[in-house]
């Protein structure tokens, strides 16, 4: 009994029933997402410090990438230092400043081979340079997550690794997964896992999405200038 | 203010444990055996900022080594030694100044029972008497005398070994065990400047040869905080076929961490060190291209509008290039655009023109737009000649 109560004291299990989320048990350092809907439902209310952290998402280009922006931007402005890890694609350094991300605090990392990316990715957390390390792994298995997970626990913040839907079949040594769907502009974020009650239904977070102040105007009506034959300017230059 | 005769060999270990872990506050530290430790601590107040948050730093580490320990600040190490032993010199029994039994059992037939006593008594019969020694002795214990010590040398190699109170059959309850000896080695290795590469534990057996765990880790280090999360692990994994009487820890090849002086204005950059580390060792299995910060150019051609940035010195203070505020940009890119067919997407707004780069031999002459494409916000051009592509992804 006494070693039961120790565990529950120092939550290295958890309860799933009747544990209230962000009750006052001293809860792990969180870092805070920066969405007030989406940190009410978390753990402490926030990324987890020292843990690693599930986005599974059905589709590019749904703004899955918000759900994190704002701590990015959170965290470099505290000077503290973010990478990106394996990205499908490349991260656009106009649209993260002006996603308030100081970039001089952003490090990618290109890792094309899987196990290089899962290498680098352990050596990354284990160095515990990053306050925010967002991984893709496409198909990382459950021994690979769990030793990720183990290297997060010395790191200063957490690990997001993003996955594909069907990754929450899967059983994941992840503290938090979050299942991101599209909802008419905005996202709809279900929690399949997190240290606590479950939640039932998903909620919608606001997210920035491109304004369309501007209707399109029809496509055939722009037509470019035809291109100056060459020679063509040189000659009205010559004239 | 004992003598120094022999040492139960555990004992003596145990002393020489204590004193290896204290030399991480201050490089002079004694032996006072049988159960005494002096350190010079005042030319390390003013790092560990003064006497009481120094006392409350040992006071800790002695708890988590497993010692209890009274403290006592003098201006010697004798006078420190006896304050902590009972108070007050003056209060003492002549006994423990070791005189002969015929001087002691001659002190007890004149009425001297304490060294206050003793030191009341004329300094030149005394002298005379018993020898100058032994009022030297007593006056570098109240610290009215200078006294000459021999400091302690920490070994060069860190080995200790701690018997468990009872035998353990789960190989995880030796951890809090080993906690300890952790904790000794981070001072150990703390008072070196050095950190190790890799450690080894030893699970003694009764019977059986010891299980010994190797645990290694990529650099130099002495948390013990850190040593015990990669432990437990290591420790969770694993199977005893027969219960832990004592556990050792043994490490060798020591590495120097150098020293680190605290910031003058911000601590926002320590840690540097490491992560240019980090970074080394990354671009030494992947490449040096395939590690690199970002940073705005300013430039209309969307592939152009970014570079890689490297992580020279003044990384953090580089300006970035103020560029104009574009449209709505999205946060992935295509390494290279896709070509779309007409029906595959939806425009929602745009266009916006972006016609640059004659002059360098990539000349863009495209309408970009905002599209939709299943659920999916897209980034699409249409070049002049009439073709469309995916550019970018709002993700």
């Amino acid at each position: 009994m006494v070693i039961l109560a120790d565990l529950l004291q120092r939550q290295a299990v958890w309860r799933g029933g009747a544990a209230p989320v962000t009750a006052a048990i001293p809860a792990a350092p969180v870092i805070p997402t920066g969405y007030a809907g989406l940190d009410a439902e978390l753990p402490g209310g926030g990324w987890p410090v020292g843990g690693l952290a599930e986005v599974l998402c059905h589709t590019e280009g749904i703004g899955e990438l918000q759900i994190v922006l704002p701590a990015l931007a959170a965290l470099t402005g505290a000077g503290h230092r973010v990478a990106w890890l394996a990205p499908p694609h490349l991260p656009y350094a106009p649209a993260l400043r002006a996603a308030g991300v100081r970039l001089n605090l952003l490090t990618v990392i290109r890792a094309p081979g899987r196990r290089d990316a899962l290498w680098a990715a352990e050596q990354a957390l284990r160095a515990g340079s990053f306050h925010a390390l967002l991984l893709w792994l496409p198909r990382a298995g459950y021994p690979e997550l769990r030793r990720l997970a183990v290297a997060a626990q010395a790191g200063p913040g957490f690990a997001l690794a993003f996955r594909p839907p069907e990754a929450a079949c899967e059983s994941s040594p992840a503290v938090l997964r979050l299942m991101l769907e599209p909802n008419e502009g905005r996202l709809a974020v279900s929690i399949l896992k997190r240290r606590g009650a479950p939640i039932e239904a998903p909620l919608p977070i606001a997210i920035d999405r491109p304004a369309f102040e501007r209707p399109p105007r029809a496509v055939g009506r722009t037509p470019f200038p035809a291109i100056p034959a060459p020679g063509v300017v040189a000659r009205a230059c010559a004239a | 203010m004992s003598r120094g005769h022999a040492l139960p060999e555990p004992e003596r270990e145990a002393l020489a444990a204590v004193a290896a872990w204290a030399c991480q506050f201050t490089p002079r530290v004694s032996l006072e055996p049988p159960q005494g430790i002096a350190a010079e601590v005042e030319g390390s107040l003013r790092f560990f900022g003064g006497f009481e948050p120094l006392k409350a730093k040992l006071q800790q580490g002695l708890t988590d080594l497993g010692f209890k320990a009274a403290f006592a600040f003098a201006p010697t190490a004798r006078a420190s030694h006896s304050a902590a032993r009972g108070g007050r010199l003056e209060a003492l029994p002549v006994a423990v100044t070791g005189l002969a039994p015929e001087a002691l059992e001659l002190l007890g037939k004149l009425g001297i029972g304490t060294i206050g006593a003793l030191l009341r008594l004329p300094r030149e019969g005394v002298a005379r008497r018993f020898g100058q020694d032994l009022l030297e002795e007593i006056d570098q214990a109240g610290g009215k005398a200078p006294e000459a010590r021999e400091f302690f040398a920490p070994p060069a190699r860190f080995a200790a070994r701690l018997e468990l109170p009872a035998p353990v059959l789960q190989a995880e309850h030796a951890l809090f065990a080993a906690r300890r000896l952790l904790t000794q080695m981070e001072g150990f290795l703390a008072a070196r400047h050095a950190g190790v590469r890799a450690f080894s534990l030893e699970l003694v057996h009764d019977g059986p040869p010891a299980t010994v765990l190797q645990v290694g880790f990529a650099a130099p280090g002495r948390s013990a905080e850190h040593f015990a999360r990669l432990l437990r692990e290591r420790l969770g994994a694993l199977t005893l076929r027969s219960p832990v009487e004592a556990i050792g820890l043994d490490a060798g090849d020591l590495e120097n961490i150098p020293g680190q002086n605290k910031n003058f204005f911000d601590d926002r950059h320590t840690g540097a060190e490491e992560w240019l580390r980090l970074v080394e060792r990354l671009q030494a299995r992947l490449g040096s291209e395939a590690v690199h910060g970002l940073e705005t150019h300013p430039d209309h051609r969307p592939e152009r509008a970014f570079r890689h940035a490297g992580f020279e010195s003044n990384n953090s203070n580089r300006t970035q290039k103020q560029s104009e505020t574009f449209a709505p940009r999205p946060l992935w890119l295509l390494e290279s655009p896709r070509r779309l067919a007409e029906g595959e997407f939806t425009l929602l707004a745009g266009p916006e023109r972006i016609e640059s780069g004659w002059w360098d031999g990539a000349e863009a002459r495209r309408d970009y737009f905002i599209a939709r494409s299943g659920a999916s916000l897209a980034w699409v051009y249409r070049e002049r000649e009439g073709n469309w592509f995916l550019h970018g992804l709002f993700a």
